[in-house]
């Protein structure tokens, strides 16, 4: 009896804890949620995301931050697609090619991981250090290249794991067709594509958010790039320079700039889990 | 059209696992390759669709004649042999895709029709063979991963005769499934063989006893006894063959 006593008191605090727990973290997002929409709607307005800054913007007078939302649209669209192209191929050939006790996978595994963990101001540094030796300014270009070196170690990875349980089943069913390794690719992107897509997700919420990375390449302007060579604003460095502002207003429309990239990310994860179930309907 | 295997030996890393084997698989017949866990069986139906290749370390020695070219040595074109050797797996296997795309897959990589109205009636005539078109019916565009274990064997058989094999090879092919999807594809196999060659790794005695025509026994990687089924069956020559059948080991 007495057993059967300790063990449900130890079950009930076990159970407690885990409430507790899932409480903190439950409070936690819907904090920071509050406090973006509690205080960015104040200064939310239509002007906000349609306009330019105008003529004294940033001492609280006209204008929006239209050139910051188009500028990080521009940087997470570019380096997104190039982290893709160059990741996807990454991971099949760790894989698919390499075999499974591979030195080369372990190594390349190893050197991922380490680049997975290196802080983004780094990844700026470096961005900075190879636009002086090439000569080039801030600009958009700057910006997609370093976004895109931080976030392959993060396709990379994520992609791995997704495919490393890929069943090897698979690959002897396409092949026993008749199959090459390459046709056998679009049978393993099918069976990886949720994958993919949560791997696209945590890298482009880590891109759009990342202000430490694009503070020296991608610079900051009052203006929309109109080619790559033009420095461009985001979203994450409109938050930074506005908050630390003495204006009021202009903390304010820091917060404003603060809800709308939480609300493209919070649009872009409803958005990821739905196609990562629509894509997950064909795994096996 | 038969498959001809001479002193064919494997070794993977150190480990030789099959030992100068010598068989004749014939034509449109069930041959079935029995013995205990770790004789060789998987190894030898990999070799003859050369998917033993992917596996790291392998050494391929001696000669397997399929249609009378050697596989083995003669730098036959691998994806057009997998193609005329169908594989059926121990555990179903359908691939990421609808139940139409499994069995359309094959079709389209070997590029078998060049209207889609030919693909489909191809897809549904293989689906009919196994007997599954009448049970996906209003269903096959839906996920293959959907099916019953057992439907889903029969898929994989559907998708392996869509791309017109001349030989089916079957490893353990019923063992994963229930009594009665096991019995609904073993019926299959024997409807199969007048016009497919078919080599069954069993694990099963009562099954090769019931449908085999040939039996191969193997043991530790040799080729104990091999030929027609009710001589290996009734009247087995060699010692190790008569206590396998009696049953002192498996």
């Amino acid at each position: 009896m007495k057993i059967a006593r300790k063990k449900k008191l130890r079950e009930s605090v076990a159970k407690l804890f885990m409430w507790c727990a899932m409480l903190v973290v439950f409070g936690l997002v819907i904090s920071v949620i509050w406090t973006i929409f509690s205080k960015g709607c104040k200064a939310m307005s239509w002007d906000m995301v349609s306009k330019l800054p105008g003529g004294g913007f940033y001492i609280g007078k006209e204008g929006g931050f239209l050139n910051a939302i188009v500028g990080s649209l521009y940087i997470v669209g570019a380096s997104t697609v190039l982290g893709l192209i160059v990741s996807i191929p990454v991971v099949f050939f760790l894989n698919i090619y390499l075999k499974k006790n591979s030195k080369l996978a372990y190594v390349a595994r190893l050197a991922f991981d380490v680049l997975f963990g290196v802080p983004s101001i780094v990844y700026g540094a470096f961005g900075f250090t190879i636009m002086i030796y090439f000569g080039l300014r801030t600009s958009l270009l700057g910006g997609i290249i370093v976004i895109t070196l931080l976030i392959i170690p993060i396709f990379i990875r994520t992609m791995d794991e997704a495919t490393r349980n890929f069943p090897r089943d698979i690959l002897d069913a396409s092949f026993s067709l008749g199959a090459t390794r390459w046709e056998t690719l679009k049978v393993v992107l099918r069976q990886i594509a949720p994958g993919i897509a949560t791997a696209t997700l945590l890298s482009v919420g880590r891109a759009i958010g990342d202000a430490a990375s694009v503070m020296f390449t991608a610079g900051y302007t009052d203006s929309i790039p109109t080619s790559l060579s033009q420095p461009a604003a985001t979203l994450p460095l409109a938050v930074f320079f506005q908050l630390s502002s003495p204006i009021p207003e202009v903390v304010d429309r820091a917060y404003a700039a603060a809800l709308v990239l939480t609300i493209i990310v919070l649009l872009l994860s409803i958005s990821g889990r739905f196609i990562t179930n629509r894509f997950s309907k064909n795994k096996v | 059209m038969s498959i001809e295997i001479q002193k064919l030996n494997v070794h993977i890393k150190d480990n030789h696992i099959l030992k100068d084997v010598n068989i004749v698989l014939p034509e449109k017949q069930i041959t079935c390759i029995i013995g205990p866990s770790g004789c060789g069986k998987s190894t030898l139906l990999k070799t003859i669709n050369r998917l033993i290749d992917g596996v790291e370390g392998v050494k391929l020695e001696g000669n397997v004649f399929v249609d009378g070219q050697d596989i083995i040595n003669s730098g036959t074109e691998i994806t057009e042999l997998r193609r005329k050797i169908g594989l059926v797996s121990q555990r179903p296997c359908p691939l990421p895709m609808s139940i139409f795309d499994n069995v359309a897959y094959g079709c389209r990589i070997n590029k078998m029709f060049k209207k889609r109205r030919q693909l489909i009636y191809h897809v549904q005539k293989n689906l009919k063979s196994v007997g599954l078109l009448e049970e996906v019916k209003g269903r096959i565009r839906t996920p293959a991963a959907r099916l019953s274990i057992g439907q889903q064997q029969r898929l994989c058989l559907a998708r392996s005769l869509a791309v017109q094999p001349e030989y089916i090879l079957a490893d353990e092919a019923t063992s994963a499934l229930d009594p009665i999807s096991a019995k609904t594809v073993e019926d299959l196999f024997v409807k199969l063989k007048e016009k497919y060659s078919i080599i069954m790794v069993t694990h099963t005695l009562h099954q090769a006893l019931r449908i085999a025509d040939n039996v191969v026994f193997m043991y530790l990687g040799d080729v104990i006894e091999s030929g027609p089924a009710e001589q290996v069956f009734h009247h087995p020559q060699h010692e190790l063959t008569q206590k396998y059948l009696a049953g002192a080991f498996s």
